[in-house]
């Protein structure tokens, strides 16, 4: 047995650390359309503490490690693109405090999202949090690392914004806190110093996410899930920017797909109203549909599709069944919500070229501040050909992004290499000082966003 | 090596590992698989064992010991089949004793199936136990033989053989002679009813046992079976119509509900007791009886009955199907699926731990001595005789 693995085995215990071929080869693999990569152990941690031992030895050993939440990026950003050891988070899954006064929890980063949904619908049903569009098991370490956005991002912006503080292991060990926590202060505010940005969003290219204060906002009694349909792509965000002038809205979604037959050429508008009052309810819905839509329903150019539908749990993998091959792999984009109409037909352009049929959606961000359009590609896990197609297709819209002056979100390396191409070069500088102050040895998940190449 | 005769080589490619299958119902958390919450490798999640099982059926990696215990920590449960958002997911389980079955045509399975297996096949059942020990769980009860009665007390082999889980095929016979109910056994020409070795993806056995059963119950006239056991309930229920056998099934919770309701049954004084419930997966996700062991507990007097955070459809396994209470893949952790449900079952500040399952039975009460917990776990039948 190798000397690294009985260290491993001695932080986390023989239950926990690994380096049989059947852990690599799990963990070899992202649900996308990336390679496999493997790595040399797995090991699975409990405490914050066994975390720092593991990243000491990987110090020592000059070894690098991996950080991986759920594993849903989808884009290979926690495969180890350059062997070393994956550090599957998800045992670090322990609610530390809610405040409901504050509208704050703190939870361990390992928590998956629908453990933290759970929750609160249990315990504090006044509550939530913002959920994203993932599968439940997404982590809320991975997904802050990914600068994520969910349910609430219309009212309150990316999930990165939505937190109060954070715990991390930096890459040489030693552990810091961010916001009002660092202070002694309990775990109610982000800002204002030291609120460093060096974490949310550097796909665990910086540190280890170990705590986060999440905030939490208010859970309305009653919820409602209404549609509204235009077939005309242009409208969307006139629609769109109707809607967030108006405010009363939770979360705005444009989607549109090939399958089912429904959606094919069809945009729908999913509009999320929430309420403690059913006459809260009524009267959102009267000025969503009634004043700020009316002039598109008259027009005989949007109607409506659903009204007072039960808010989906999304379900997001069920596109990895379009062509009965289980699997998907998406471009995500952040956009000016005016780029929705070209964005949707250049993409209902890539997945023809390539057989796909076309799936792509956008989801509010802000004040109609920005969207994050994404492309989804399916393919056949069984048939090499179309996950060449799916990753060809991806790279075309990797392109796409740039040539619309939008900014890939959560990039593969390939999209990786087109945003530094393009970043400010002082910017690009600037991380890599960054990096390397934070990561002398470079052990912390190399291979993804290489600033130092 | 491919394997290409493998049942589901056209559809296992088709697991996304999207990890809804962790998840109970109400989404309490990523432990609802019970080998991932034992193991919490995704290796050991339902998605990671199917596309282990692909690889290895591709000849992607090869055959390990490691391998077959990632593949037999799988108890059948369903939770996977009960979560998964797609269309394909009344498979998954099945996928998973398909290459069971794989592993046995080539001969590579851990011992503790083997052991299981072949004792099986020489004795009838899992222990190794002579056959003529089968009736011995009767002690001093007097029930005649199967000779055209009602019903076939069916015991199963935990009931005949485990000391613990005989009191409660000891109780549930009480319970039906003192209702009298018409019924007889078939003592020790009992074997096993296959549905662990069916689990185990040894189908010929399966079907050897199957077939010697149906043969005997034919013999007999069978047509009316009360078992004790769930996982007996479920192959007599859903397997035997395939070769031939059926019969009218019934678990004795079903029976007994029956009779509280018809005043056939005197319900015992459970006055200052909380008793919470553990549903077992043959009852339950397999066959979508979630009511009547409730409905038996409900009626007792003076009850307190909380339910635990994960329950019915949302249950998490005991740890014991497919096998594991003998081969004990999930055994020998404080994340023993078991001692987990034990924490759930004292958060609810139950003095009793219900079951309906032998199996859960075995699997629970040795899970609250290693928690050193003071709940009681009791079958249902045995709350009917206060100590």
């Amino acid at each position: 047995m190798s000397s690294i693995l009985n260290k491993l085995i001695a932080v986390v215990g023989e239950d926990y650390a690994s380096n049989r071929q059947e852990e690599l080869f799990t963990y070899s693999k992202d649900l996308g359309t990336a390679p496999p990569q493997w790595p040399e152990y797995v090991v699975a941690p409990k405490t914050d503490k066994e975390i720092q031992k593991i990243v000491l030895l990987a110090n020592e050993e000059k070894v690098p490690i991996v950080p991986l939440g759920g594993g849903m990026t989808l884009a290979g950003l926690a495969l180890p693109l350059k062997g070393g050891i994956i550090i599957d988070l998800k045992r670090l899954d322990k609610i530390i405090e809610v405040n409901p006064e504050s509208r704050y929890m703190v939870v361990e980063a390992g928590i998956s999202n629908g453990k933290v949904t759970a929750h609160l619908h249990n315990h504090y049903p006044r509550l939530m949090h913002s959920e994203p569009g993932a599968p439940p098991a997404a982590t809320i370490g991975g997904n802050l690392a990914i600068h994520g956005q969910g349910d609430l991002a219309h009212p309150y912006g990316f999930n990165s914004d939505m937190v109060n503080g954070m715990e991390v292991i930096l890459p040489t060990g030693e552990m810091i806190q961010l916001g009002s926590c660092a202070v002694g202060s309990g775990w109610y505010s982000m800002q204002p110093l030291p609120d460093l940005k060096f974490f949310s969003g550097w796909n665990g290219t910086t540190g280890i996410i170990t705590k986060v204060s999440l905030k939490l906002f208010p859970n309305k009694k009653f919820r409602d899930n209404d549609l509204f349909v235009v077939e005309n792509e242009e409208l969307v965000p006139e629609i769109l920017y109707e809607l967030t002038h108006l405010g009363m809205t939770e979360d705005l979604i444009s989607s549109s797909a090939a399958i089912p037959p429904l959606m094919n050429k069809l945009h729908h508008i999913s509009i999320n109203i929430a309420g403690d009052y059913e006459e809260e309810i009524e009267f959102k819905r009267h000025m969503v549909f009634d004043v700020a839509l009316s002039k598109f329903i008259r027009s005989g150019t949007g109607g409506i599709g659903n009204l007072a539908g039960e808010w989906p749990r999304p379900q997001v993998s069920k596109s990895s069944d379009w062509k009965k091959g289980g699997g998907f792999e998406y471009v995500g984009a952040i956009i000016p919500v005016s780029l929705y109409p070209e964005c949707y037909r250049q993409g209902a352009r890539i997945s023809e070229q390539h057989d796909i049929p076309y799936t792509i959606l956008g989801r509010v961000i802000g004040c109609s501040h920005a969207m994050m359009f994404s492309w989804s590609y399916a393919f056949n896990r069984a048939d090499e050909e179309t996950v060449k197609h799916a990753r060809q297709a991806l790279h075309e819209t990797d392109d796409l992004v740039m040539n619309l002056n939008g900014t890939i979100w959560k990039p593969a390396v390939y999209g990786q290499r087109l945003m530094m191409d393009r970043m400010n070069k002082n910017t690009l500088e600037l991380m890599g000082k960054i990096k390397t102050l934070l990561d002398p040895n470079g052990i912390m998940n190399p291979g993804n966003w290489e600033v130092n190449r | 090596m491919t394997l290409s005769e493998y049942k589901y080589n056209d559809i296992i490619h088709r697991c996304f590992r999207c990890g809804y299958c962790k998840f109970p119902t109400d989404w309490d958390d990523v432990t609802n698989c019970p080998s991932y919450a034992r193991y919490r490798m995704e290796s050991f999640s339902s998605g990671g064992r199917l596309w282990l099982i692909r690889a290895w059926v591709n000849g992607d990696i090869q055959w390990s010991e490691h391998l077959t215990k990632i593949i037999y920590s799988c108890t059948s449960c369903k939770n996977c089949v009960e979560k998964c958002p797609h269309t394909f997911s009344d498979d998954l389980v099945n996928m998973v004793v398909a290459a069971k079955t794989e592993l046995i045509k080539i001969g590579k399975i851990p011992k503790p199936v083997k052991d299981f297996l072949e004792n099986t096949q020489l004795y009838g059942n899992p222990y190794g136990i002579s056959a003529k020990k089968r009736a011995d769980w009767m002690e001093d009860l007097d029930i005649p033989a199967y000779n055209g009665h009602d019903y076939l007390y069916y015991v199963g082999c935990d009931g005949s053989f485990d000391p613990r889980a005989q009191k409660a095929a000891r109780a549930t016979a009480r319970l039906l002679m003192s209702a009298g109910v018409s019924f007889g056994i078939l003592g020790t020409d009992e074997i096993s009813d296959g549905n662990e070795v069916d689990m185990l993806g040894e189908d010929g056995l399966l079907e050897y046992l199957a077939q010697k059963n149906i043969q005997k119950f034919s013999k007999l006239g069978v047509k009316n079976i009360i078992t004790l056991s769930p996982h007996s309930y479920n192959v007599f229920k859903n397997k035997y119509p395939d070769f031939g056998g059926q019969y009218q099934v019934y678990h004795y919770t079903q029976i007994l509900a029956g009779l509280i309701k018809n005043g056939k049954l005197k319900v015992p004084d459970t006055s200052g007791i909380s008793i919470t419930f553990h549903d077992p997966c043959f009852l339950g996700r397999w066959n979508k009886e979630y009511d009547a062991p409730r409905k038996i507990i409900q009626s007792f007097k003076g009850m307190t009955f909380n339910e635990m955070a994960r329950n019915r459809k949302g249950a998490l396994c005991c740890g014991g199907g497919a096998g594991n209470f003998y081969t004990d893949f999930l055994g020998g952790s404080d994340e023993s699926p078991a001692r987990i449900r034990i924490r759930e079952a004292v958060d609810t500040r139950a003095d009793v731990l219900a079951v309906a399952c032998p199996n859960c039975l075995m699997m629970l009460e040795d899970a609250a001595a290693s928690e050193g917990s003071e709940i009681i776990v009791k079958d249902i039948s045995e709350i009917f005789f206060p100590e």
